[in-house]
């Protein structure tokens, strides 16, 4: 693999890894708080409906189309993320059952409302979606700038931005240290007169948030409009990623891009010497199967919030 | 409420609050919901008062074809929750059963009555062995059977697209050749008294995954021990039952009722296998056909019959300007429903006037 391959592969690689990082942060504030969100797949197909559909309306008449379009979905992701919310916290369903629902809702909501809104079963095709940008001076430097700074999308600095931003509050912050608790062991916490209602709430609503931006910056900078199959899986990985980073922000970061990476392979296999034989379903397939091979092989030693998709029961001791 | 009754009363509140919420978003978005239950009702009963024919048999068989895989892909469901798996693998197992019944049709030539039974079990043992997979894992190592089934769904599609596109000789890709006749359910007889539906005899082999099921369960000492462990798994390994070896049995199972849906499905409604650019949403139909029928084969009958009648209505609904996918956000509104049913009870007892108890939902189902 030459190097400039290399460097026109990372900008590819950043752009797939990017929602993933978003999503499973949100799945990172859902487990820490005790409730499972295997919904992160539908919130993200809800999200980059919602931000294809605003971005197609507004990009002839306002300009920042597309940012309008990831704050909607941002409203979007938290807006659905509550039923989910609502089953598992309020009425204590079964918390995977509950996101099955939601998984199967997303895919039949958007499509129907694409149907209502454009009359077919896709979205119509934005012009622009996310622009690429180029930071002035940090471009300069050499190497590293062309990597990262260089024709990049900007969602990939905020999808940094994010890691930092939840580390910072996840681990250095007493609400941080509460919304753990909750996670782990949820009768202590309420005993402290930590509210694990309201912890678990704040946990899901910024799942939603972030699957939900997810799958906007998704649909907004790998596609060109929504399609039922627009989201094929993400959320899934994001799931795994959080699993392989060990429920931990900067985990997540890592896991985050080497799926990134893995997806970008598949796009390049064909420049690359010794990869070029194999066929572009092995690529398809790759990230899933990887998932199963690092769960298999970590089995035991990574272990997630340890009251994560319990049903809380106060009583409990 | 006594067990029993909760059990019927429940999920036809969750069916009936399904449609409502359907209805509500037919009416929302400016269609009449009265479209969506005509084409119901001719599904079921093949009337049809405003169409050129008042009675039409297609409708009907149109229905039974839609009932027969996610009959099948319930009882799948329903069979690992029974020992406390939650397997959402039952779309990757039907891919793989679909994808061996297709290799024994095109490359084996026999008579009818060797062929035939030998695609059918050719589907039944790639989706066990693909739900042996996740069966394995879980028992051996603990690893979690939700995210390994929904990982094995994605590599079972690219898998199949894989090799129905390089290896059978496809045409157009996007499909293999054409069967003989001796590998398929196709029946000139059932399609010409329900003119020219696609019924075919895969309903023959679903009623008796339905009786395996039932007996299997309910009669047999290895289906007390497998509930058993879905009750309360510390408690059965107590007991002196093998708890790793039923979390295998069980997944194994589950994936060959699925694997049988493919191989209907390929050698009945269709006579080529396909490659496909997603899944079709079986697995997460049987989801739904399980958790309606309260996981009891009676119940997976009536549920998938109900689901089987939303999908078989699909068309004539997006004819008449109801995009066909409201049946989807119906199916998906009865299962959060099902998952809601501490909410239903409490409401219900407070119109009784006593005090629910929390109870986790869908018979031991893991979390």
């Amino acid at each position: 693999m030459s190097f400039s391959l290399l460097l026109e592969m990372i900008p590819i690689a950043l752009m797939f890894a990017t929602p993933i990082i978003i999503a499973a942060l949100g799945g990172l504030f859902s487990e820490r708080s005790g409730i499972v969100n295997i919904a992160l797949e539908g919130t993200m197909q809800i999200g980059a409906f919602a931000a294809a559909t605003v971005t197609v309306l507004l990009e002839p008449t306002t300009p920042g189309a597309a940012w309008i379009g990831l704050g909607v979905a941002v409203l979007a992701g938290i807006l659905f993320s509550s039923l989910h919310a609502f089953a598992s916290i309020n009425l204590k369903a079964n918390q995977t059952i509950s996101g099955t629902a939601l998984n199967i809702l997303a895919g039949g909501l958007t499509v129907y409302l694409c149907q209502i809104i454009f009359h077919q079963q896709r979205t119509r095709a934005f012009s622009n979606g996310m622009q690429k940008i180029t930071v002035p001076y940090l471009s300069d430097i050499p190497v590293l700038g062309k990597m990262l700074f260089f024709e990049n999308y900007p969602t990939f600095f905020v999808a940094i931005g994010l890691v930092l931003l939840t580390w910072f509050l996840v681990y250095k912050t007493p609400f941080g240290l509460r919304l753990r608790a909750c996670g782990k062991t949820p009768q202590a916490a309420a005993s402290m007169g930590v509210s694990v209602k309201g912890m678990r709430y704040f946990g899901v609503l910024a799942s939603g948030a972030l699957a939900g931006l997810a799958g906007g910056v998704m649909v907004l900078t790998a596609d060109i409009q929504y399609t039922l199959s627009s989201i094929h899986g993400t959320g899934f990985i994001a799931m795994a990623s959080l699993v392989f980073g060990k429920w931990n922000p900067f985990g997540v970061l890592g896991a985050g891009l080497f799926f990134g990476f893995s997806t970008a392979l598949s796009l390049y296999a064909k420049d690359i010497v010794f990869l070029a034989a194999l066929p572009q379903e092995f690529f398809y397939l790759l990230p899933y199967v990887l998932t199963i091979i690092a769960l298999w092989m970590f089995a035991g030693k990574y272990v997630g919030p340890k009251a994560s998709g319990e049903i809380y029961d106060a009583g409990k001791r | 409420m006594t067990k029993r009754s909760e059990k019927i009363v429940l999920p036809l509140i969750s069916v009936f609050l399904g449609f409502f919420i359907g209805s509500i978003i037919i009416i929302a978005t400016g269609r009449s919901p009265a479209v969506m239950f005509t084409a119901m009702i001719r599904g079921i009963s093949g009337l049809d008062i405003k169409g050129e024919l008042p009675f039409n048999p297609r409708y009907i068989g149109e229905f039974v074809v839609q009932s027969m895989p996610i009959i099948l892909t319930g009882l799948s469901f329903a069979f690992a929750a029974r020992t406390g798996l939650f397997s959402i693998g039952a779309e990757g197992q039907l891919m793989a059963g679909s994808l061996a019944a297709t290799a024994v049709a095109l490359l084996v030539h026999a008579p009818k009555f060797i062929h035939l039974p030998l695609v059918l079990l050719a589907g039944i043992v790639a989706g066990a062995l693909w739900g042996a997979i996740p069966g394995l894992l879980k028992a051996k190592y603990n690893v979690s059977e939700v995210v390994v089934t929904i990982m094995l769904n994605y590599v079972a599609l690219h898998l199949n697209n894989y090799t129905i596109l390089n290896i059978f000789g496809s045409v157009d890709r996007v499909k293999t050749a054409e069967f003989s006749e001796t590998a398929l359910l196709h029946s000139p007889f059932l399609e010409s008294i329900t003119r020219n539906s696609r019924l075919n005899w895969g309903f023959i082999p679903v009623i008796i995954a339905l009786v395996i099921y039932s007996l299997v369960i309910n009669k047999t000492t290895f289906g007390y021990s497998l509930r058993a462990v879905g009750f309360n798994k510390e408690a059965a390994r107590y007991a002196g039952m093998k708890v790793n070896r039923n979390t295998v049995l069980s997944l194994t199972i589950a994936g060959a009722f699925a694997g049988l849906a493919g191989a209907i499905i390929t050698t009945g409604t269709f006579n080529f296998g396909r490659a496909m650019s997603a899944a079709e949403g079986y697995g997460f139909d049987g989801i739904a056909v399980a958790l309606v029928g309260g996981n009891e084969a009676i119940g997976i009958l009536f549920s998938g019959m109900l689901f089987g009648m939303l999908k078989a209505a699909q068309p004539l609904m997006q004819s008449q300007g109801i995009p066909r996918e409201i049946t989807g956000i119906i199916q998906a509104s009865i299962v959060l429903f099902v998952a809601m049913q501490f909410g239903i009870k409490m409401v219900i007892d407070k119109l009784k006037g006593h005090k629910a108890k929390p109870e986790s939902v869908g018979e031991g189902a893991a979390t």
